[in-house]
């Protein structure tokens, strides 16, 4: 009975099976060279770099042991008969035990341990983490960043620089860049896997890492402490920049908004003044007074940022108006409510906010 | 002798009908209570999953909110660490300790009860609670400030604050029995160094239990004060701290997870001296490595948090610390695979299995040791690669030695075998579903994919890993549907088992199958860590005249022998108190107090009204008790 219940069942296990093996070799063929990926294994910058050669020597070891290991159960199971089992001499006993138990780990310990003491040194520098002990002068640098996790999206500010922006981080190619990182709500945590592990941000802390990009490019980076209901999709990009491109961007984003004469302009700025939008989001040289508190993201240059919605979906017009009418729609659990307008005004909103460039 | 013989299982049977199903308190009753609720949990928990795995098959998927999302990985975490595995190991051990150690019955029998009634109690509300939607949602490790007053306003919170202090005391209620009568109720002659391996592995996580559960009720207290009565334990504004929570949190959390390996341990030791047919090789070495767990599990709890920003000294501490339990844990597996070497045991379920365990644990213990160190945790913590690491070690690690048991003892229990065809069939499909789900994970997350995330972006090289993640996990569910049916049509119709269907060396193995109430007639004396290898043949039925065995009077109450601690000289007779119902109107009185309190203070004194005639009820004398002259 139980077989003729079981063989239809089988035969659409087999199907599943081949369906699932196909695609994970698929994904691992081309996973390991999708563009934008954030892989531990394709490390851009030098304490990514170092963390992987960890992981490889403990991987070569670790597959090692695991094959000795079961290699060795395997080789008790089924070797033939060495006598009466109840026998003391028909197994090697204690010599066995002390083998597995210290000869075998203690040295691939030594190792691991070892090398795990150099790399976190190596990759963290002086400062690292929330050590109170450390000197002044070593918690700011001249590329310092100031990262604050919110709910579900990163404010960014560069002191040194006075620029404010949010969700994507611009960097300088080859440089080491402080960041300290807290948060004004819950615990959050920066993780971008290509350049660096992750590490918290949390109230009522700073926490410091250096992070530095040996080449140009765009590396995604994901909230990785779970913050609500919107965790997922909280990511950032780190924008690694040649040094003069770099610098070319700060002081685009040092400049307060321009001044305003198309009359479309000035109405869609009517609108952000009128609406919701102003008690939340700053646009300098205009509004710092009315938004009371960092709520929303500085929208100061929101147009010449890549994405919206915390790096999660792409920057352009119907991106924008969706986000502004139904952010819900998008990210379900988001704290930006919904804004209702009249076309005319939303039309011109849409034009003045895609004029802060 | 015959009419003795009904006397005695007369005074072992529960009174009849419903209420006397509500008073029993035999541990083979509790303990088979403990294992069928708890497998049921699994069962929740693992829809769960299944919901999860659908959510996450492809990217962007709308099956779930991500409010339901959180509120089901936060239930499917909470029920399989508190409400399934912590319970059946302590099930397990609740039924088969005293049949091991030759006693008729635990040493607290109506306490017993009344750990099994909070367990449920605690457990069907927390279902409730997902049911109306309003579910724990901050994950089990209930992370705060999220999960405070400010960031969870919604009762959520509360269910999981005051359900798992309430939960707790179940589990301590277990242990402290597992303990006394591990100490106190051995048949004589069972010293402490003739203990069968698993009776160890109950007292060590029994005792790990009793230092661990206490640290996470105080967090959960603070936790329940911060939220209804404005302390400030772990409010960062009002000079309280978040990180508080973390470390409260993970000095019990990570004996947790060695609650629920050691035990299963114990099991892969005595399936394997069963099926190897030989002792178990290395014995002492054994029971110091569960005990070398035990303690060393308390001193790894930093290895949660290396990305918290504690000082890297410190970290590398515990990142040496984490490594060091490869030792012990080398020594078991060693000395299990010289236990089995060229001793040719069959290849029945119950040791593929075994097999199974091996392979998955070992790989769950290499990734463990990669984990534990900083650097590389910095990469992968919070990422699925964490999440395929402690599925090996918690399914690979506890849940196939917990198959490998029932298949081991499921004769014993129900008197039936279990069908090695159908066992079969659901071993290879889970261990297949199993690697298709969970292997692929350490990929995900080197691909840089975190946890507890409702959905993906398309385009970041993962959705063909989460497919088959998904469709691994309906493999699995596939695999335990076919364990179910064959725990069901075995239990009524499998092959009848004899006491002692594998020819195995303690001492449960001598008492019939299913074993009667009383479990021994005659309590036997041990002389050996193998007393029916030594004893061959040996009946506790049998009371004429064999030297090995104590009578104890049997015709006026629940007798059973007290022993010393260290060498089992037998020094007293213990009167065991007759089932009752009071222990289930004393657990609902503490539910009273514990789930009424979320809603209103005023629950507490009435509550203790309640609990104050509950435990007069319990404790109040019944003549027949005393009556006996000795």
């Amino acid at each position: 009975m139980t077989q003729s219940v079981l063989q239809p069942v089988a035969r659409r296990c087999r199907r599943l099976l081949v369906t699932a093996v196909v695609a994970t070799l698929t994904t691992l063929v081309s996973g390991c060279d999708t563009p934008g990926q954030p892989s531990v294994l394709d490390p851009t910058g030098p304490a990514a770099a170092q963390i992987e050669s960890l992981w490889w020597l403990m991987f070569w070891l670790g597959l090692g042991v695991f094959v000795l290991v079961f290699g060795l159960v395997l080789y008790a199971s089924f070797r033939k008969r060495t006598g009466d089992p109840r026998s003391p001499a028909s197994t090697p006993g204690k010599w066995l035990i002390l083998f597995g138990g210290f000869a075998l780990p203690i040295p691939i310990l030594a190792i691991v341990v070892g090398y795990n003491l150099f790399v976190s040194e190596a990759a963290t520098g002086p400062s690292f983490a929330a050590n109170d002990a450390i000197p002044d002068a070593a918690t700011s640098a001249e590329w310092t960043i100031d990262l604050i996790g919110h709910q579900f999206w990163w404010e960014v500010h560069y002191p040194n620089q006075e620029v404010v922006t949010a969700n994507e981080i611009h960097i300088p190619v080859g440089e080491p860049v402080l960041f300290r990182l807290t948060s004004a709500d819950v615990i959050h945590s920066f993780w971008v896997p290509q350049l660096h592990g992750k590490l918290d941000l949390i109230p009522g802390q700073t926490n410091r890492i250096w992070i530095e990009a040996e080449e140009a490019g765009i590396f995604r980076g994901i909230c990785a402490e779970f913050c609500g209901t919107q965790h997922a999709m909280m990511h950032l990009l780190i924008i690694a920049q040649p040094a003069d491109e770099f610098e070319e961007w700060v002081s685009e984003q040092q400049q307060p908004i321009a001044e305003i004469n198309d009359p479309l302009l000035i109405q869609g700025q009517q609108v952000f003044m009128g609406s919701a939008c102003v008690y939340c989001h700053t646009i300098q040289g205009m509004n710092e007074a009315a938004a009371t508190d960092t709520i929303g993201p500085d929208l100061t240059h929101v147009a010449s940022r890549l994405t919206l919605a915390a790096a999660t979906v792409e920057n352009n017009r119907g991106n924008l108006g969706g986000w502004i009418l139904d952010p819900h729609g998008i990210k379900p659990g988001v704290l930006m409510p919904p804004t209702r307008l009249n076309s005319e005004n939303f039309r011109a909103l849409l034009f003045f906010l895609e004029s802060l460039r | 002798m015959a009419a003795s013989a009904d006397r005695l299982a007369e005074i072992w049977t529960r009174p009849p009908g419903l209420v006397g199903w509500l008073s029993a308190t035999n541990h083979k009753v509790v303990g088979v209570r403990f294992i069928v609720t708890s497998l049921g949990f699994f069962g929740l928990a693992g829809l769960l999953a299944l919901l999860m795995r659908l959510q996450l098959a492809l990217p962007g998927l709308h099956i779930l909110s991500p409010e339901a999302y959180n509120q089901v990985f936060t239930m499917h975490g909470t029920t399989m660490m508190f409400l399934f595995a912590v319970p059946i190991m302590e099930g397990v051990g609740i039924y088969l300790v005293p049949l091991m150690i030759g006693s008729r019955d635990m040493a607290y029998p109506r306490l017993n009860s009344f750990g099994y009634w909070v367990y449920i109690i605690a457990g069907v509300t927390l279902y409730i609670s997902l049911l109306l939607g309003v579910a724990p949602d901050a994950g089990w490790f209930n992370y705060v400030p999220l999960a405070d007053r400010y960031y969870s306003p919604g009762i959520n919170i509360d269910f999981y604050a005051t359900l798992i202090t309430f939960l707790e005391v179940a589990a301590l209620v277990a242990a402290v029995e597992l303990i006394v009568t591990v100490f106190k109720c051995r048949a004589p002659g069972m010293t402490l160094n003739r203990i069968p391996i698993f009776v160890w592995s109950q007292v060590v996580m029994a005792f790990m239990i009793l230092f661990a559960m206490p640290l996470v009720m105080v967090s959960t207290i603070f936790l329940a004060l911060d939220r209804t009565v404005d302390t400030n334990f772990y409010v960062s504004a009002l000079d309280g701290n978040p990180v508080l929570w973390q470390h409260l949190f993970w000095a019990f959390g990570h004996p947790e997870v060695y609650i629920i390996f050691v035990p299963a341990t114990g099991i892969v030791s005595m399936v394997v001296a069963a099926m190897s047919g030989r002792p178990n090789v290395g014995y002492i070495w054994l029971v110091l490595s569960l005990v070398a767990v035990g303690f060393l599990s308390f001193g790894l709890w930093v290895h949660h948090m290396f990305a918290v920003g504690l000082p890297l000294l410190g970290l590398n501490f515990f990142a040496a610390a984490s490594a060091l339990i490869a030792i012990p844990n080398g020594i078991q597996i060693f000395s299990w695979i010289a236990t089995i070497w060229g001793s040719r045991p069959k290849l029945n379920t119950a040791f593929l299995w075994i097999l199974a365990f091996f392979f998955v644990f070992i790989r769950g213990g290499i990734t463990g040791i990669m984990v534990a160190s900083v650097p590389f945790d910095w990469q992968v913590h919070d990422t699925y690669f964490v999440v395929a690491h402690f599925h090996d070690v918690l399914i690979g690690g506890a849940v196939f030695p917990l198959f490998a048991g029932i298949y081991y003892w499921f004769p014993k229990v129900t008197g039936r075998m279990l069908s090695e065809r159908m066992g079969k069939w659901s071993f290879w499909l889970f261990i297949i579903g199993y690697h298709l789900t969970f292997f692929t994970m350490h990929f995900t997350g080197l691909f840089g994919m975190p946890r507890r995330i409702y959905t993906y972006l398309p385009y970041l090289g993962w959705n063909g890993l989460n497919l088959t993640s998904s469709i691994g996990s309906a493999v699995i569910a596939i695999a335990l549907i076919i364990f179910l049916l064959n725990i069901i049509t075995s239990a009524r119709s499998g092959e009848v088992a004899g006491s002692d269907p594998w020819n195995a060396n303690t001492l449960e193995w001598a008492v019939a199958s299913p074993p009667p109430q009383y479990n021994f007639r005659a309590i036997p004396i041990v002389s050996s860590r193998d007393p029916l290898w030594t004893h061959p043949g040996f009946d506790p039925e049998d009371t004429t005249g064999s030297n090995r065995v104590i009578f104890l009077a049997d015709d006026q109450q629940r007798e059973q022998l007290g022993t010393t601690m260290l060498d089992a000289i037998p020094d007293s007779r213990i009167v065991l108190p007759q089932p009752s119902i009071w222990p289930l109107l004393l657990a609902i009185s503490v539910s009273f107090i514990f789930i009424g309190v979320m809603f209103s203070v005023w629950t507490v004194p009435i509550g203790a009204v309640f609990v104050y005639i509950a435990v007069i009820g319990w404790t109040y004398p019944r003549e027949q008790d005393w009556s006996r002259e000795f």
